[in-house]
């Protein structure tokens, strides 16, 4: 692997994190992220729907005339998300269940719209393919970590299965009900920002 | 980027956007109708595993959906029922949909005493017998649905041939908030309903879900999910609803003792 390519690959996942760095993508963070088996199945619809719309934008733009070029973008976001959605209620349904209308709103998601038209209307097909790989993997790294807090503290269980027996079911640890609450993740958040920010203090903003 | 730039007209960008959306609906309608079947067969196989938990046939079925699917076609048969008149009667119960039913004006009635919070109720509704090897009647699953705290709970009843004893009480489908409300699932809270009696011996709805705590030997009575009074509210005037007089109320007098005997099949 090229240093370029890893770059464009992985740079997202801690250097230019779209959730801590560039604060985007927040409101979906929220919601999904009371278990590892929803943030995860996220992970994974966030990260094709960045990449092929970045491929498939970058393929197109010298030929998106610039007047419409966002309502074109949104028109191939919107029809992955339905592709996205229509292939989780047939091979998952208990997920879609859940994941009901977050899946729908990956499509008001700030990250994909912000790689095309930051990234694919500018690259070559291949590398804004690898670089909405890379944001869909930051983002889902972010989203992984707050699920595994929450879900850990907030229902004793990590994927379902139970690692702190909860009292409701007989056993001793009472759950944190902070954490079973989607509000509960801004601190999260906001903590994985600061350890990202001790680590790499170089993210922090000049006054 | 430069190359755009020259070519932009209005009909050049109208015909692109056309192709843009022509593909696009093409991509969109070739999954959602692919897949079609697929998630038709997903949607039945939940609530036939619904099903079979509230007729606690689930562990015998097992987790795979070929044989959740065999053992329900093998022990199960659902009905239509008028709940007005609480006969029995002719139709399709798989076409049946409670949701679209209960919204569909000549096919359902605006409630008066609305005690579940469901606005609307059609007029008709399956029920699901259970029966053993031999045929003869276990478990009679009737389904319920009512307001929460935050949208419609629907479930099951599993109740035996008396149709007063539950056997158990599934929640399918809910919005209640997860770690108190959302509690309506949890594995341990399903077990206090196992042999509560819904009525008394001169037929009253007696069910109640107890604020507290139900006292031992309350056959009536259940513990109510601590940190979710409007959930647990809500469960209980679902089940008073449901099995009240604008519910399954007459259909449960006209079969009470036909169906201990046998004779409901």
């Amino acid at each position: 692997m090229s240093s370029d390519t890893k770059k464009v690959l992985l740079g997202p996942v801690i250097d230019n994190n779209p959730i801590a760095l560039q604060v985007l993508g927040v409101c979906s963070a929220l919601a999904v992220t009371s278990s590892m088996a929803n943030a995860f199945v996220m992970t994974l619809a966030v990260i094709f729907v960045t990449a092929f719309s970045n491929l498939f934008i970058s393929i197109i733009r010298n030929q998106i005339p610039s007047s419409v070029r966002i309502i074109i973008q949104m028109a191939i976001i919107a029809s992955l998300v339905i592709v996205v959605d229509q292939v989780l209620k047939a091979f998952s349904y208990q997920l879609s269940k859940e994941l009901s209308v977050f899946v729908g709103l990956i499509i008001t998601n700030c990250i994909v719209m912000g790689r095309a038209e930051a990234f694919a209307m500018k690259e070559k097909p291949g590398v804004s393919f690898l670089d909405g790989i890379g944001n869909g993997l930051g983002y889902g790294a972010v989203l992984l970590v707050v699920a595994f807090f929450r879900e850990l503290f907030g229902f004793g269980k990590l994927f379902g299965i139970e690692i702190l027996p909860l009292v409701e079911n007989g056993g001793w640890y009472q759950g944190n009900g902070f954490l079973v609450f989607p509000f509960s993740s801004f601190f999260v958040i906001g903590l994985i920002i600061w350890a990202i920010r001790q680590y790499k203090p170089e993210q922090v903003e000049k006054d | 980027m430069s190359d755009s730039k020259k070519a932009e007209t209005f009909g050049g960008t109208l015909i692109f956007v056309f192709i843009i959306c022509l593909v696009c609906a093409a991509l969109v309608s070739v999954a959602a109708v692919g897949l079609k079947p697929l998630q038709t067969a997903n949607k039945l196989l939940d609530k036939q595993t619904k099903i079979l938990e509230a007729s606690g046939l689930l562990e015998k079925a097992g987790t795979k959906s070929a044989d959740i699917v065999a053992t329900y076609n093998k022990y199960v048969v659902a009905k239509m029922i008028d709940l007005d008149s609480g006969s029995i009667i002719d139709g399709d119960a798989d076409l049946f949909d409670e949701r679209s039913a209960a919204r569909d004006v000549t096919n359902s009635q605006k409630l008066v005493n609305d005690l579940a919070g469901i606005n609307r109720r059609a007029n008709n509704a399956v029920i699901y017998l259970i029966n053993d090897d031999s045929g003869s009647l276990q478990t009679v699953v009737l389904p319920i649905v009512g307001s929460g705290l935050w949208g419609l709970m629907h479930g099951f009843v599993g109740l035996e041939t008396n149709l007063s004893t539950v056997r158990s009480l599934v929640y399918s489908d809910h919005k209640e908030t997860p770690g108190l409300g959302a509690l309506i699932t949890n594995d341990r809270w399903k077990s206090f309903w196992p042999g509560k009696e819904i009525f008394n011996d001169a037929h009253q709805i007696m069910i109640n879900v107890v604020k507290g705590g139900a006292k031992p030997g309350d056959i009536h009575g259940v513990d109510a999910l601590s940190g979710a009074t409007l959930t647990s509210n809500g469960v209980k005037n679902s089940l008073h609803f449901w099995f009240g007089k604008q519910g399954y109320g007459p259909f449960i007098a006209k079969f009470r003792d036909v169906a201990s005997k046998g004779g409901l099949k």
